[in-house]
């Protein structure tokens, strides 16, 4: 206690037994001495449920492995998974998110395995595009984001874009829209019929985020977000652009005339998704992940990928790797933690995610038996037209360690009509800079 | 913490005799408290400590903190989402404290004078809101705060459907709106106790004020009033409290937003420590938050026991 009274004593110090990526001598789980697995992650529903016979399977497939799950809140994870695998009992497989708060703060402490090794002798890479995995990529040291080393590994990912109700969409007497000017022509024609153009809850703050970057990815070139999300010009970029000002000012108009649920900044995000499979709304701008609300087979309900300026233009959207899985870097058993993850991310793993709306990363994933016509077909038929035209761009969010807290609450500001495009953006780009200036 | 308790121990075998005044205070009496204290040490007063010394560092959580003295208190005067957290507990302390003492008196004393059938079932009922867990208060009122929930439904039908709106998305309203809940959490517990007060007050005083011609009103601030210095003390200093550790309700029900508009220091705390990683400044903000709930603490029973004076 005296050393604490004292002069103040410098906090943290718990560095990673092993920072340097194992390279395995063959594949698989060798040897037949009892291991006990501890596997945290946060999946609920169908997912979970799926989780638990893929981990049976795997037991069953390894007799001497047994695998102790635990089950975490998305939020509950956040907030204790860094405490967790610092700790003296760290768990061996974890769901850590990407980005500079929790991949990257890991990957800084030494206390993930770099994973590059198990990628080659089990063919990762050969299943995912690489450009995909970026974001599970950090320096050793955490100073750079989307390069380096390999820190996680999914089969699964996720895609922002825009769910529509069949019915309305054509009892308005339209097409599903084929460019952006179009789109913008739908939400007027749907406003001016009394309906609710984009069905929009945004009391939680994250799904402000999807909104603005459905328009931005769509103005702003690819290479310019991928570049600033993972900060590869560092202070050279600033997020005050001309595009994004453009992007800014479209969301903020849409806001104005009234093409969003009525007081969204005070509705649930819950709440509307439940509203909008009921019927209220014409389109929802979100993630694919409402599929499971809508019901994966359901007929009455579609999905686009946000329309280009020009029509045949290439499909730009916010997406990705899902949570990844990683291996703490104290972990006893790395190598049967890297056949657990490559059994969690294998094709016969894929199948029977993909029906929950998970997408596949891997190319060649078999979707035949799923309906066209259904949600979660047009879903999978967008994905893979975005994936051949390596369309994807990171969640906005990951740019700096700050950046969710400073956009979403922006966003709020710039919807809410509180604040101009001048402010939105001076905002956004003052917490840029400032990070950038950190790094040095 | 052995080498503390073992001193005092024998300090109090050493001082057990008879030439002890009756009444002085025995020193043996640190071994009662010894337990108490130990705990209330390595639960509270060692991680008080901590979160002093982590104060004055930038640290992720991990990787070794480096050293920057005052800066996350400096910080206090020069970010402006600080500054406006602490804004914002100022309207609080206005409905966790003022609004739910003022109702809890006015119910008190109507509650205390008035003879009516059922005065306990009232009183549990406006005592119920007290003991329903935060989370769930949270969670309700978002429900009747939403666009198309009970108040807006209610104003509508009474011809008010231009005020209705979504009041936690609202940059004006959503604060009061948080705070309101606020005092309906609150003025049940002032009830009770100055209900509990008034039962302490000698039935001679009232009678005397009616004597003298005293009206209600008049015999509220005579008596009632004065008699309840104590426990206006209490439920002022528990209640500012209250309000400035806000943390539950903004937490369910608006995240701090819309945009910053409740945002608070208790919520800062969390932000910061959890999920961007900037330790230092959250146990900046935190130990800045216990100063002035000790100053705000200390202030008040000062000020209410020079008025007995």
């Amino acid at each position: 206690m005296a050393t604490l009274i004292g002069a103040a004593c410098t906090p943290g110090g718990t560095t990673g037994s092993r920072t340097a990526a194992p390279t395995p001598s063959a594949t698989g789980v060798i040897g037949t001495e009892p291991v006990t697995l501890t596997v945290w992650d946060q999946e609920t529903g169908r997912v979970s449920k799926i989780w638990d016979r893929l981990n049976a399977e795997f037991m069953e497939k390894y007799p001497n492995v047994t695998i102790e799950r635990v089950r975490k809140s998305f939020s509950d994870l956040k907030t204790s998974l860094k405490l967790a695998v610092a700790g003296p009992n760290p768990p061996d497989v974890v769901e850590a998110n990407q980005g500079w708060p929790d991949m990257g703060a890991l990957v800084r402490a030494g206390l993930l395995l770099p994973l590059d090794g198990y990628a080659e002798a089990y063919g990762w890479l050969d299943r995912v595009p690489a450009g995909v995995l970026a974001v599970n990529r950090f320096t050793p040291d955490a100073s750079e984001f989307g390069t380096g080393s390999l820190y996680g590994f999914t089969g699964m990912g996720e895609m922002i874009g825009v769910f529509y109700n069949k019915t309305k969409l054509a009892q308005l007497g339209l097409e599903r829209p084929a460019t952006f000017a179009e789109f913008e022509h739908a939400l007027e024609v749907a406003k001016q019929a009394g309906e609710v153009p984009i069905a929009f809850g945004n009391l939680d703050k994250f799904a402000g985020i999807h909104e603005f970057t459905a328009i931005q990815n769509v103005i702003a070139p690819k290479d310019y977000l991928t570049d600033l999300i993972f900060s590869r010009r560092g202070p050279d970029l600033s997020f005050d652009t001309p595009e994004n000002r453009e992007a800014a000012a479209i969301l903020r108009e849409w806001a104005e005339k009234g093409y969003f649920t009525e007081g969204f900044n005070g509705v649930g995000y819950d709440d509307v998704v439940a509203r909008f499979v009921e019927g209220e709304g014409v389109f929802m701008i979100t993630g694919n992940w409402i599929v499971q609300n809508i019901g994966p087979e359901n007929r009455d309900f579609g999905f686009f990928v946000m329309p280009p300026l020009e029509a045949g233009d290439p499909p730009v959207t916010t997406g990705g790797p899902g949570f990844p899985l990683a291996i703490a870097a104290a972990s006893e058993h790395p190598d049967v933690a890297a056949a657990y993850i490559d059994w969690m991310t294998s094709d016969h793993a894929g199948q029977m995610l993909i029906p929950t709306g998970q997408l596949p990363l891997y190319i060649g994933a078999d979707t035949s038996g799923i309906d066209p016509e259904s949600v979660l077909g047009e879903l999978l038929a967008e994905a893979d037209r975005v994936s051949r035209a390596d369309g994807l761009v990171p969640y906005l969010d990951w740019a700096t360690p700050t950046f969710y807290d400073t956009t979403t609450a922006a966003i709020q500001e710039l919807m809410g009509l509180k604040i101009g495009v001048e402010e939105f953006v001076r905002d956004i780009d003052a917490d840029y800079a400032a990070f950038q200036a950190s790094r040095g | 913490m052995d080498d503390v308790v073992a001193p005092v121990a024998l300090e109090a075998v050493r001082r057990r005799g008879p030439e002890r005044l009756p009444g002085e205070p025995r020193a043996v009496g640190y071994l009662f408290v010894a337990p108490a204290f130990l705990i209330y040490a390595a639960f509270t007063l060692v991680p008080l400590l901590h979160a002093v010394n982590l104060s004055f560092f930038e640290w992720d959580g991990l990787t070794p903190g480096t050293f920057v003295g005052l800066r996350n208190y400096a910080a206090f005067f020069t970010d402006p989402l600080i500054r406006s957290s602490y804004g914002h507990t100022l309207v609080l302390i206005v409905f966790f404290s003022f609004l739910p003492i003022t109702i809890g008196l006015l119910l008190a004393a109507s509650l205390s004078r008035i003879r009516i059938r059922g005065l306990t079932f009232f009183r549990t009922i406006l005592f119920v809101p007290v003991i329903i867990t935060n989370v769930v208060v949270a969670v309700t009122w978002a429900w009747i705060y939403a666009p198309d929930g009970p108040l807006n439904a209610f104003l509508r039908a009474i011809g008010l459907g231009h005020v209705a709106r979504a009041w936690l998305g609202d940059f004006t309203w959503a604060l009061p709106s948080v705070g309101l809940v606020g005092t309906w959490g609150e003025f049940g517990f002032c009830m009770i106790l100055f209900i509990a007060g008034i039962m302490k007050i000698p039935a001679s005083l009232y009678e005397a004020a009616r004597v003298d011609g005293a009206g209600p009103v008049r015999e509220f601030l005579a008596v009632t009033l004065p008699g309840l210095r104590h426990e206006l003390t209490v439920a002022l200093v528990l209640t500012v409290i209250d309000a400035l550790s806000t943390f539950d309700l903004v937490y369910v029900m608006t995240s701090g937003g819309p945009g910053t508009a409740t945002s608070v220091p208790a919520f800062q705390v969390y932000s910061r420590a959890f999920l961007t990683n900037q330790v230092g400044s959250a146990a900046a903000i935190g130990i800045t938050l216990m100063l002035i709930v000790f100053a705000v603490t200390f202030g008040i029973t000062r000020l209410m026991e020079r008025g007995e004076g």
